[in-house]
């Protein structure tokens, strides 16, 4: 039944994107409501086809190419991944029905908006290689043409790079699909999944997954396109970019590994996996650190938690390749968990970074501060975001690493002591990674929304309007009660890991306490956000209470930053560079080299005494920037073959010919 | 039959024979000749594989290339070529010995290719399979070692033979294949002739090197 549901859904997203072509800037609330219905429509099939364990269900649409047409399945992992596209696509529609409405060019939005939530579902449903790259091209237009929608300057080199990045990362996958391709050179899925590549052609898939969707996702150095097309986006499709599009790019290399290639990966491929992603962890949230724009730096914390979500795919391929099913279910689990988590808060902040945005004109930090006051509801509910983004209990973050760590746990029953040495190794990088993530979200918070406004604009800023609220309040809802449930929310996601890994988490209610996360099955570790979040209240509580009580009729107040030297200028503040300042120092210097320059003018002369920070960045020093000038120097070199006579032009077909004869003539 | 597969030997291999004396033609005029014998060798060829084979389409084949190769378009080149003064010597670009050497190379070639393919279904000989391949890239090493474009119009022409002799040595060939061919020569032909107008138009001359001065980065 789900299927039906959902292929209307999609035809009505299509229509919906054609009818946008006229008169966009017309009915633009109700457009988004309808794109919200349906995406709910979905969402509610993919809920009832992964609580209800429905069977497998397929369909071929009489589409596409003739003979091959468009077959599409849903089983747990499409249901799973549609329940995140689509959660994506809800609470972006519902913050569209109010923010979208301040859009200059709604022509250039409306058209693509629903054609790309549709594009990521079918991705997602795709059952032949066919359907999915056509799906995935699809994907990539059309968030590019939602990224080319603003018209600054800056939006074109993001739109140029987003394009070269997006078309390199489907043409990997043309290569992935054509060595899986099954018997008699079939490409749709179940075909593929019958078929076993040899060792040598399964480990260049690998290759090849980890660039193309690898590049998709973000992970470090190919996330160079990330930082640039996320934030140029409006933010709810930013949103729907970093929240839901990485993950879609992470259901493709899913699918291709655990999937099509399954049981023929070796134990070796989880170490490219874990370094990568240990590297796009650290390098992503140091990167983040760096940033004084807050969409920015919220698009390369995506690039931080596609990390994450790797080192627990790498964790489950080491554990599954060796057979320890169990332990590589509950990698799995974290790395799924962590997908569904990371569309939640990010989702959640981008909105936030967007009524902000509408409210300040601006997304410099150095141009915010003192938020709080004027949009106490959006502050709360970034802040909400900034905690479970930032890995702090009773939020949901908190439960997918901590998940995560607990099958870095599990590491020293493998049998490989590479794998015993280097996951340690990336669960130390983990935890690092983490802690400066918590820096970076005090960074974003506290700069935007507390102290004092440092800008006219932010002082004027006002409260943003009821449905990018309620879209905000759902998200927030949302990562409370994965943070206080987990165990629901594991148990929901077992059919996914029994379809990848043949095994699932212990049954978890042999916890302590009710509703407990037991990651193994002799309960040697347990989490119940339950009873965290009733102590942090109760706790919490009392503080207040005592404060309240004991101290809040002695305050007084005085003029801020009174310290004897009064001080008027809100540039007294904290600001943005000088919080990360410390951190830049310590890695900075080596990694980016970072550095600082102070010119103080001699006493008597009356200029201005300057300071200077500035860093370099190594995707682009040491990858994009040397492939780029090869690519060049590629090009100049065969631009002779443009400027041939005609007689020359004819001899190399002639000779070509010849030499193929030649080569037919000795291959006999 | 033993003789009937001898003469059509015979008759393919004067078409070859006449490939090499295109080759190493000076003289405009003298081209113009050797075409039309070869283009009659190929109707005599064509004529015979349509007695042989019993397919009386195969006659408006042969007539075909006898009418339009053999008389009409050697007759209107050399009209072309009285009507604008065109300088009736033809320059080669690699030396004449160096051509017929390679020419031989390439008739070994063929038949290196060919041979080692079993016997086709249909009936075809690969003999006559070797020939004709040998034909086509003749007519194309004629194409690239000349200057002249009256030159590689006829290297062009002497390639379709080769195309017509392969697509004839099959049984059961239809009659449509054959006329789309001749036409595509035809077609060529005005092309062609088009085209040496313009570039006699223009630079006075009809080397295609001058072609690439209109591009404005010749070397």
């Amino acid at each position: 039944m789900s299927m039906q549901f959902v292929m209307g859904a999609l035809l009505v997203f299509w229509v919906q994107a054609v009818l946008a072509l006229f008169r966009a800037s017309q009915f633009v609330r109700l457009r988004y409501g309808v794109t919200m219905l349906t995406s709910v429509v979905i969402l509610f099939a993919g809920m009832g086809f992964l609580l209800g364990s429905a069977p497998v269900e397929q369909i071929a649409l009489p589409l596409g190419l003739p003979d091959i047409g468009m077959r599409m399945r849903i089983d747990a992992l499409s249901a799973f991944f549609l329940i995140v596209v689509n959660l994506g696509g809800v609470t972006s529609s519902l913050f569209g029905m109010g923010y979208g409405l301040h859009e200059k060019r709604q022509g250039r939005v409306m058209p693509f908006y629903s054609a790309f939530i549709a594009a990521m579902n079918m991705v997602v449903l795709a059952d032949d290689a066919f359907t999915f790259l056509i799906s995935w091209e699809l994907m990539s237009l059309t968030s590019w043409a939602l990224v080319m929608s603003n018209e600054e300057k800056e939006t074109r080199r993001a739109g140029l790079v987003y394009f070269v990045m997006a078309s390199f990362s489907a043409i990997m996958l043309v290569f992935a699909f054509g060595l899986l391709a099954g018997a008699n050179g079939s490409y749709g899925f179940d075909e593929i999944r019958q078929s076993h590549p040899t060792a040598i052609s399964a480990t260049i898939v690998l290759a090849l997954v980890l660039l193309g969707p690898g590049s998709k996702a973000g992970v470090f150095p190919l996330h160079v396109w990330l930082p640039l097309a996320h934030p140029a986006a409006p933010s709810h499709v930013s949103a729907l970019m970093s929240g839901v599009m990485t993950k879609v790019a992470i259901y493709g290399a899913i699918r291709i590994l655990f999937d099509l290639v399954g049981p023929s990966m070796l134990w070796w491929w989880s170490v490219p996996v874990l370094i990568i992603g240990g590297a796009t962890a650290l390098m992503g949230i140091l990167y983040a650190l760096m940033q004084k724009d807050l969409k920015r730096l919220l698009a390369f914390s995506t690039v931080e938690n596609v990390g994450i979500i790797f080192i627990g795919l790498g964790l489950a391929l080491a554990f599954q390749a060796n057979g320890m099913v169990t332990a590589a279910a509950l990698a799995m689990s974290a790395a799924l968990l962590h997908v569904f988590n990371h569309s939640l808060f990010k989702s959640l902040l981008f909105l936030g970074a967007g009524a902000v945005l509408h409210a300040t004109g601006t997304r410099d930090l150095d141009q915010l501060g003192g938020l709080i006051h004027k949009m106490r509801f959006t502050a709360v509910l970034f802040l909400v975001g900034a905690v479970a983004i930032s890995a702090l209990p009773p939020l949901n973050g908190f439960v997918s690493e901590w998940l995560t760590f607990q099958s870095v746990l599990a590491s020293p029953d493998l049998p490989q002591a590479s794998l015993k040495f280097l996951i340690p190794v990336v669960g130390a990088v983990l935890a690092l990674a983490a802690a400066l993530a918590g820096a970076a979200f005090v960074k974003a918070f506290g700069v935007s929304f507390l102290g004092r406004a440092r800008s006219e604009a932010a002082a004027a800023a006002q409260e943003t309007d009821r449905f990018s609220l309620a879209a905000m309040m759902l998200l927030a809802g949302l990562c409370l009660a994965v943070g206080v449930l987990p165990s629901l929310a594991v148990d929901a996601l077992r059919p996914v890991v029994d379809m990848l890994t043949t095994s699932g988490l212990p049954p978890q209610d042999i916890g302590p306490a009710p509703l407990s996360l037991v990651p193994f099955a002799d309960g040697r570790s347990s989490y119940n956000g339950l009873i965290i979040m009733a102590f942090l209240l109760i706790s919490g509580g009392m503080t207040a209470w005592f404060i309240h009580h004991f101290a809040s009729d002695k305050v007084t107040y005085g003029d801020a930053w009174d310290c004897g030297t009064p001080e008027d200028s809100p540039l007294a503040q904290y600001t943005a560079e000088s919080f990360s300042q410390p951190i830049r120092r310590v890695f900075g210097t080596s990694v980016f080299r970072a550095r600082e320059v102070v010119d103080m003018p001699p006493p008597g002369e009356l200029r201005a005494a300057q300071y200077n920070a500035d860093s370099e960045d190594p995707a682009w020093r040491f990858v994009m920037n040397p492939l780029s000038r090869l690519l060049w120097q590629v090009t100049r070199r065969a631009d002779i073959l443009q400027r041939l006579t005609i007689r020359k032009y004819l001899a190399i077909v002639f000779a070509w010919l010849v030499l193929l004869l030649v080569a037919v003539t000795i291959w006999h | 039959m033993e003789t009937s597969i001898d003469i059509s030997h015979f008759l393919a291999g004067a078409v070859l024979a006449l490939s090499f004396v295109l080759l190493y033609q000076a003289r405009l005029f003298a081209l113009f000749n050797a075409f039309a014998m070869q283009s009659i060798a190929l109707a005599m060829a064509v004529g015979w594989q349509a007695y042989s084979q019993g397919a009386s389409h195969l006659y408006i084949t042969a007539a075909l290339a006898l009418v339009m190769k053999g008389m009409l378009i050697p007759g209107a080149l050399r009209w072309v070529v009285v009507k604008m003064g065109i300088h009736r010597q033809i320059d080669p670009v690699v030396s004449v010995n160096l051509t017929l050497l390679l020419g031989v190379f390439l008739v070994i070639l063929s038949i290196m290719v060919v041979f080692p393919v079993a016997k086709m279904e249909g009936g075809i000989a690969r003999e006559d399979l070797a020939f004709a391949l040998s034909i086509i890239l003749l007519g194309m090493l004629m194409m690239i070692t000349r200057r002249n474009a009256i030159g590689q119009v006829i290297g062009f022409m002497s390639l379709e033979n080769g195309l017509i002799l392969a697509a004839t040595g099959a049984k059961g060939m239809p009659l449509v294949v054959e006329i789309s061919v001749a036409f595509s020569v035809l077609i060529a032909f005005f092309v062609f002739g088009v085209f040496i107008f313009r570039i006699r138009e223009h630079f006075d001359t009809i080397d295609v090197d001058a072609l690439s001065e209109m591009r404005g980065d010749a070397e």
